[in-house]
């Protein structure tokens, strides 16, 4: 089942540069949507669509429609703070807030103004559980967070979005900083937690890509030139330029 | 709850939305109260007599041009020293000291900037007054002399402060380019690097320049008082007043509302537009450097 | 010709080693002169009494009491007021006139001379707003004359604060306000503390703009309200150093010793405070 239809997406920044032109496209839940291709492509303004993050960036006219269980999300009268508590992210760069382990973790939740202890300790467990964390830092909750490494980090960044329960996931990059060991940590718990969220990647490489994917939307130039099935895609993709990229041919 | 939320969010949006315009707010008041207690001068004092050369308000003399010109030589003589020794101690910290001088330099400058002008007021009276009288063989050490010195003190710290972040701000590759072609450190500074921070460097000579009109205690302190036209550069061993001096000195001993009264919220008003010019003309060549800095780096 | 210009060099950075060092020097020349002649008027007696015998003796307890009232109330004014605005321009102003306006007019500010806004605050806080000549008035008038030191520096701790905190905060469904008040303050308030600081110190300096609006030559008493006028120090200097033939050296001296000591005190705490979060920072 689609948990998001994208429906003739256009996004034009207020320079003027268009950065995603008619892209349409479904995005299915309980499973991992790469979204790929060369930089400048249009992925990661896709991305922040989907949360509304990019209200924060310059001025831009967005036509079309982002369908999210029915509703358009690009709809000015849409609650974007409860958006942005049900569609998490995880950034390129494991940033996390200048807070305490805990800290980051309850971060999203006493914002919402959840204030009870059991629920953030809750809250805590099962997303450092759920992004393969809680073994490494459960005796130091309250270290500040900044003194982990940038593996760990990058998963206290996830287990964070995962602290509010969200019903999609973002994720950016999240590996291109990260040793093949972190990465590989980070790519497995994705698998582990596909089973219970719709998951959306921008991969930092094609062999990621291909890795991960249950479906993959290849995109140029801010158009979406193909999108299919992971196993089919990178096997034998059917437009000319997929093939190219690819196969390394460019890129 | 949520929207319990959404009220203080929408009230301290507001709040720090009304504080943000209150500079535009103050600039306002500031130069509406300087018109209204100032302007009724025009009407009391005839223009020829407002320009005029004798400042004596006891027998309703209120020429103000002696008040001008002593403000300007005070500040020529202050600029003289300030623009240099500014300028020289920027370049020595931003360009020629090795890491330990500048970490002794910045905070000492700093510290200048900090006495307060008064105290050098006092050490003025009691020191250099008394010193520079028996240096030049002059009547009296309070002179326009003795306050251009102590100006171009408090000036130094503003000068040194801008000039030195326009020069620290023109791009390494600038430097290591020239540097690459054979030009010496010396070259490259008086050719590349200073050339290339030239707008900076105005701005802090404008707003030291600024700051030297101003400046109001010391002045009153060590300048001697006496409302006398100075006609050339040897007025400077001579007593002056200036405008912000006879501010000072009168406006505690005249009655609310009379001439003397306006005439003195009309000094004000004028030393207000120097500084409405100087601050709106520096910011302008910075604002017109950031744009194009932004230009070449896009 | 490669010798000539090694030698311009040479006399080149001579000079201006010169000139740098030219500059410096008086400034330590003339603190360690204050503390030398000034140091023997400090005593307990001298900073806990009350001047006598036409302020030529006793002490200038009400004056730095006087000073610190001052320093107080333009705190009291101006720090919420300057951090609000900082907050405005680094986090909510777009780029466009109305925000270039408020630049302009924070730049003008700080350039208008002392004296005038003593001319502004008598004009407004004494007689239209019939404050008297008290502490409200100064502090007020001291209030304006600070703002933009304090807008500006914390304006600029606040944009040192990484963008990527702002946009990961909201992305876990913070408000802009919540953002603020629980990431970008508090990783910003070294930066904001050191420049209030500094801005009380010039306040805490300044005689000119207290001259008509609270400033008292001499007071038998402290005061007792904020509708009294009160003695400081910066003007007690003034005073003791103008107005008051045959006074003696020393009490001059101390007093200004006292007043760089106020005032340069409050810079080595901003200073302090300023290092001590450089270390401690993180990103």
């Amino acid at each position: 089942m689609n948990k998001i239809e994208i429906e003739n997406l256009t996004l034009q920044y207020s320079d003027g540069n268009e950065s995603l032109r008619n892209v349409s496209m479904g995005i299915r839940e309980n499973a991992i949507t790469v979204l790929f291709g060369p930089a400048g492509g249009g992925k990661s303004s896709l991305l922040r669509c989907l949360n509304r993050l990019n209200d924060m960036a310059d001025v831009q006219t967005a036509v079309g429609r982002i369908m999210l269980d029915g509703e358009n999300i690009l709809d000015p009268k849409t609650d974007v703070i409860a958006l942005r508590r049900k569609v998490g992210m995880v950034f390129a760069r494991p940033v996390v807030l200048p807070l305490s382990i805990r800290g980051n973790l309850t971060y999203g939740l006493e914002v919402m103004g959840e204030s009870r202890r059991s629920k953030l300790d809750d809250a805590v467990e099962r997303s450092l559980k759920q992004a393969a964390l809680w073994d490494e830092v459960k005796d130091r909750l309250d270290d500040q967070a900044i003194a982990l490494s940038g593996g760990q980090q990058q998963r206290l960044c996830v287990a964070r979005s995962l602290a509010l329960e969200p019903e999609v996931i973002l994720l950016d990059e999240p590996t291109s900083g990260l040793d093949p060991i972190s990465t590989a940590k980070v790519e497995a718990s994705l698998q582990e937690l596909k089973k219970d969220y719709t998951i959306i990647l921008v991969p930092h490489s094609v062999q990621q890509a291909a890795r991960a994917a249950d479906f993959a939307a290849f995109f140029l130039q801010g158009e979406l030139v193909e999108y299919a099935e992971g196993k089919s895609i990178f096997t034998t993709p059917v437009n000319k330029r997929t093939e190219d990229y690819v196969t390394g041919r460019f890129g | 709850m949520e929207s319990n939320l959404g009220w203080k969010e929408y009230l301290i949006t507001r709040a720090i939305r009304v504080a943000g315009y209150s500079a535009i707010v103050f600039v306002t008041l500031i130069f509406y109260f300087l018109l209204r207690e100032g302007l009724p001068t025009l009407a009391e004092v005839k223009l020829t007599e407002l320009f005029a050369l004798r400042w004596y308000p006891i027998e309703k003399y209120f020429g103000i041009l002696p008040l001008i010109s002593g403000s300007l030589i005070v500040t020529l003589g202050a600029a003289l020293i300030a623009i240099p020794f500014g300028i020289g101690t920027a370049v020595f910290i931003s360009e020629i000291a090795p890491r330990w001088a500048r970490e002794i330099l910045k905070p000492l400058v700093e510290l200048l900037g900090g006495l307060p002008s008064v105290v050098l007021g006092f050490l003025g009276i009691l020191v250099l007054a008394p010193k520079l009288r028996l240096l030049l063989n002059l009547p009296t050490g309070l002179t326009a002399l003795t306050g251009s010195l102590l100006l171009g003190a408090i000036a130094v710290p503003t000068v040194v402060s801008v000039a030195e972040d326009a020069l620290d701000s023109v791009p390494r590759s600038y430097r290591e380019g020239a540097w690459a072609l054979g030009a010496t450190r010396w070259q490259t500074i008086w050719r590349v690097t200073l050339p290339a921070a030239r707008s900076g460097v105005l701005t802090a000579v404008m707003l030291g320049v600024g700051r030297a009109i101003g400046e109001t205690m010391t002045v009153m302190m060590v300048t001697g008082n006496a409302p006398v036209l100075v006609t050339s550069l040897g007025g400077l061993f001579s007593p002056v007043r200036t405008m912000t001096a006879t501010i000072a000195a009168e406006m505690g001993e005249v009655a609310n509302g009379s001439v003397h009264y306006h005439t003195l919220f009309f000094i004000g008003m004028v030393l207000f537009i120097i500084s409405l010019i100087v601050n709106v003309t520096a910011s302008a060549v910075v604002f017109r450097s950031q744009k194009r800095a932004e230009r070449v780096l896009s | 010709m490669k010798l000539n210009r090694n030698l311009s060099q040479r006399l080149g950075f001579g000079l201006i080693s010169l000139m740098a060092t030219l500059t410096v020097i008086p400034i330590i020349v003339v603190v360690i002169y204050i503390i030398t002649q000034g140091g023997g008027a400090i005593s307990l007696q001298f900073l806990s009494g009350f001047p006598h015998d036409g302020m030529r003796q006793g002490g200038i307890m009400p004056a730095i009491v006087g000073t610190f009232y001052l320093t107080l109330g333009t705190a009291i004014f101006s720090v919420p007021l300057g951090v609000a605005a900082a907050i405005y321009l680094a986090e909510y102003a777009a780029d466009n006139w109305l925000t270039r306006t408020i630049r302009i007019a924070i730049i003008n500010l700080s350039g208008i001379p002392s004296v005038v806004y003593g001319l502004f605050g008598l004009g407004l806080f004494v007689l239209f707003l019939k404050f008297g000549t008290s502490i409200l008035s100064a502090s007020l008038t001291l209030s304006i004359m600070t703002l933009p030191v304090i807008i500006s520096t914390s304006e600029e701790a606040l944009r040192a604060v990484p963008q990527a905190f702002r946009t990961v905060s909201i992305s876990l469904g913070a408000t802009r306000w919540q953002t603020i008040r629980r990431i970008v303050l508090p990783e910003a308030l070294p930066g904001i503390i050191t420049g209030v600081i500094l801005g009380l110190e010039r306040a805490a300096g300044e005689t000119a703009p207290i001259l008509f609006t609270g400033a008292a030559f001499f007071l038998p008493r402290l005061p007792n309200s904020v509708f009294d006028a009160t003695m400081a120090l910066p003007y007690h200097l003034f005073v003791i150093s103008t107005q008051v033939p045959e006074m003696p050296f020393q009490i001059q001296y101390g007093t200004a010793l006292v007043l760089i000591a106020f005032v340069l005190g409050m810079n080595l705490i901003a200073t302090v405070v300023r290092s001590r979060a450089r270390a401690r920072r993180q990103w």
